[in-house]
């Protein structure tokens, strides 16, 4: 920078610089509207009442802009075809579950691993970051024979259990323990706490960081889940959300103005949540790029 | 009790030893049996399955049998898998230059300091929160035939000259278009694993290079990509192993059999079909292990470039 206004021409340079800068706004707003024009195309058909005109504005600028008759009918259809609040709940249930279970389950093996002495302790490291590039899709078929072995099809622990234990939350855990200095526990040591109160009083709130960035990293991969409770739930009864999309989605004939409003409560909970905390979201995903 | 333990410190130190490692079993427990009986123990079976003719609902008149190589001699001649495998390796033959580079613009232009530089971020970024039901349901609407969004839209900016497509029934164009959502939902995470890696660049080196009087496409080149290696690295073979995954798009837009002619079939999809919907664990398993094998490498081939890596260094 300081070089630069050195430079002999400077009101020359000025200009180029401003004509840069132009172009790379210009650049950003172009890139920017093919990332949101699809959300803001589902939030806006939404709201059409009319299903005539959702179809008609599909193919011009129309379909961005609110006009016509515009309220929740499409809303409120969901609601009348489907149980769209049961598939809410179970949605939230599974998913608050795996996060919250893998949270505390997770923690403590990393816990473990990082700061207590135990034959083996290194053949279980080693194990762990092995099974970390097991994806799910390589064991999906025989674990499905499993639960059906187990009589646990239709149910919600057969979407919970499975998921709670997770290799990578271990890791990115284990990552952020060996980097707490130990001085803190050693006094606490000294001073005759258990090694299970140093974890809870000690460890947890120093490391709110690492706990918020599993929740955020496992919360983003179980919201989406498709394949596997597509699987195992037959009925309603445990259907999470987008397994009921898919199936709302291949009834005929479609009514895209009901589709957009399902998909789109489907979306705006994640969205807002993104929002508010795009810090931590961000934060989360910068860190998932440390492994390796 | 302090003062007890204090006049015998062997005693001492061996119950605190033993204590502790009775505390980290504990602790490590319950993820490692959950781990065992929900990914070690499938994963097992299902090398084991591979080698069988075992079915999802057991018929007692045909008890599972061993039946060695067959089910790889099978999938080496089924055109169906040979097709999936194709379209895996053509996925990522396409989407991961494009979903590298674009990442990296993305990149680059938020790491600028200037102003409202948040909000694009957030913008980029926001399809990563769609779930790829919904993603796959809003690109249907788009890829609409005849008055579809994208038609009218190419139709506009080629005067008129182009289209209309019958983009999701067209074999040739089916697969490129489910390319094109995934590019849109995916860019964003990978932009911002490279945006961790920008910041991790020291700021003398630009200096040293302006002094040096490169320009910004040398600083580029000369500083900002080879900073970049392991970034790079990582993102293109994480991308690689999502592109193999490759799953709901296709069976949400196109079904179970890769609509239209099986032009859109991808390896998960086929492993699903089969094991799930047609009960064949055994011939399921053994894609699921090629599958595997696939992913195996990949990794490998990661800690290999990363660790030439660290030997240069």
């Amino acid at each position: 920078m300081t070089v630069l206004t050195r430079s002999p021409y400077p009101a020359q340079y000025r200009l180029r610089k401003s004509l840069r800068r132009a172009l790379d706004y210009l650049v950003m707003i172009l890139l920017a509207a093919f990332f949101l024009f699809p959300i803001i195309f589902m939030l806006v058909s939404s709201i059409k009442n009319n299903e005539t005109q959702v179809m008609s504005d599909m193919s011009s600028l129309y379909a961005f802009v609110p006009r016509g008759d515009v309220g929740l009918k499409n809303y409120f259809d969901v609601f009348a075809a489907m149980p769209f609040g049961h598939f809410l709940f179970n949605s939230v249930f599974i998913v608050g579950l795996t996060v919250g279970g893998g949270l505390v389950v997770n923690s403590l093996i990393a816990y473990a691993l990082a700061r207590l002495r135990f034959r083996g302790r290194s053949l279980v490291l080693g194990v762990v970051v092995a099974l970390i590039i097991i994806p799910f899709e390589a064991v999906a078929v025989p674990l499905l024979l499993v639960v059906n072995r187990f009589g646990w099809l239709d149910s919600y622990h057969v979407q919970i259990i499975p998921f709670i234990a997770d290799a990578f939350s271990i890791f990115l855990f284990y990552q952020f323990f060996i980097s707490i200095p130990k001085d803190l526990e050693e006094a606490a040591l000294i001073d005759g706490a258990s090694l299970f109160q140093i974890y809870r009083t000690i460890i947890l709130p120093l490391s709110r960081p690492v706990f918020a960035t599993v929740a955020i990293l496992q919360f983003l991969t179980h919201w989406g889940d498709f394949l596997w409770p597509l699987m195992v739930t037959r009925g309603e009864e445990f259907r999470p959300l987008p397994v009921a999309m898919q199936q709302f989605f291949s009834m005929d004939p479609k009514m895209w103005g009901d589709i957009m409003a399902f998909a789109a409560m489907i979306t705006l909970p994640v969205l807002i949540l993104f929002l508010l905390f795009q810090k931590w979201f961000v934060q989360s995903v910068a860190t998932s790029g440390v492994k390796g | 009790m302090t003062e007890m333990t204090e006049f015998s410190p062997p005693a001492r130190t061996l119950s605190r030893r033993q204590s502790e490692a009775r505390m980290a079993w504990l602790f490590s427990a319950p993820a490692l049996f959950l781990l065992v009986v929900f990914l070690i123990i499938p994963f097992i079976m299902a090398f084991w399955f591979s080698f069988t003719d075992q079915r999802l609902v057991p018929n007692l008149n045909l008890p599972t049998q061993f039946v060695g190589l067959r089910n790889f001699v099978r999938l080496a001649q089924d055109e169906t898998f040979r097709r999936a495998i194709f379209n895996n390796f053509y996925f990522v033959l396409i989407v991961v230059p494009l979903q590298t580079s674009l990442a990296l613009l993305l990149a680059l232009l938020i790491n600028q300091k200037i102003k409202g530089v948040n909000l694009f971020r957030a913008a980029y970024f926001s399809p990563v929160v769609v779930t790829m039901v919904v993603v796959s349901v809003i690109w249907t609407f788009l890829y609409n035939p005849g008055e579809g969004m994208i038609n009218q839209f190419i139709h506009t900016l080629s005067l008129g000259r182009l289209g209309p497509y019958d983009w999701l029934e067209s074999t040739t164009l089916a697969f490129p278009s489910i390319m094109l959502l995934s590019i849109w939902q995916g860019v964003g995470f990978q932009m911002v694993i490279y945006l961790a890696g920008l910041q991790d660049i020291p700021e003398q080196l630009y200096e040293a290079a302006q002094i040096d009087g490169a320009n910004n496409v040398q600083q580029f080149f000369y500083v900002t990509l080879p900073q970049l290696r392991n970034t790079t690295i990582f993102v293109v073979l994480a991308t690689t192993i999502l592109a193999f995954k490759l799953f709901t798009q296709v069976w949400v837009m196109q079904g179970p059999s890769g609509h239209p002619q099986g032009s859109t079939m991808t390896t998960i999809v086929y492993v699903v079909s089969k094991g799930f919907k047609q009960g064949k664990i055994g011939y399921a398993s053994a894609m699921t292990v090629v599958f595997f094998l696939i992913v195996l490498a990949v990794s490998m081939l990661q800690r290999t470039f990363l660790q030439e890596e660290r030997a240069v260094d």
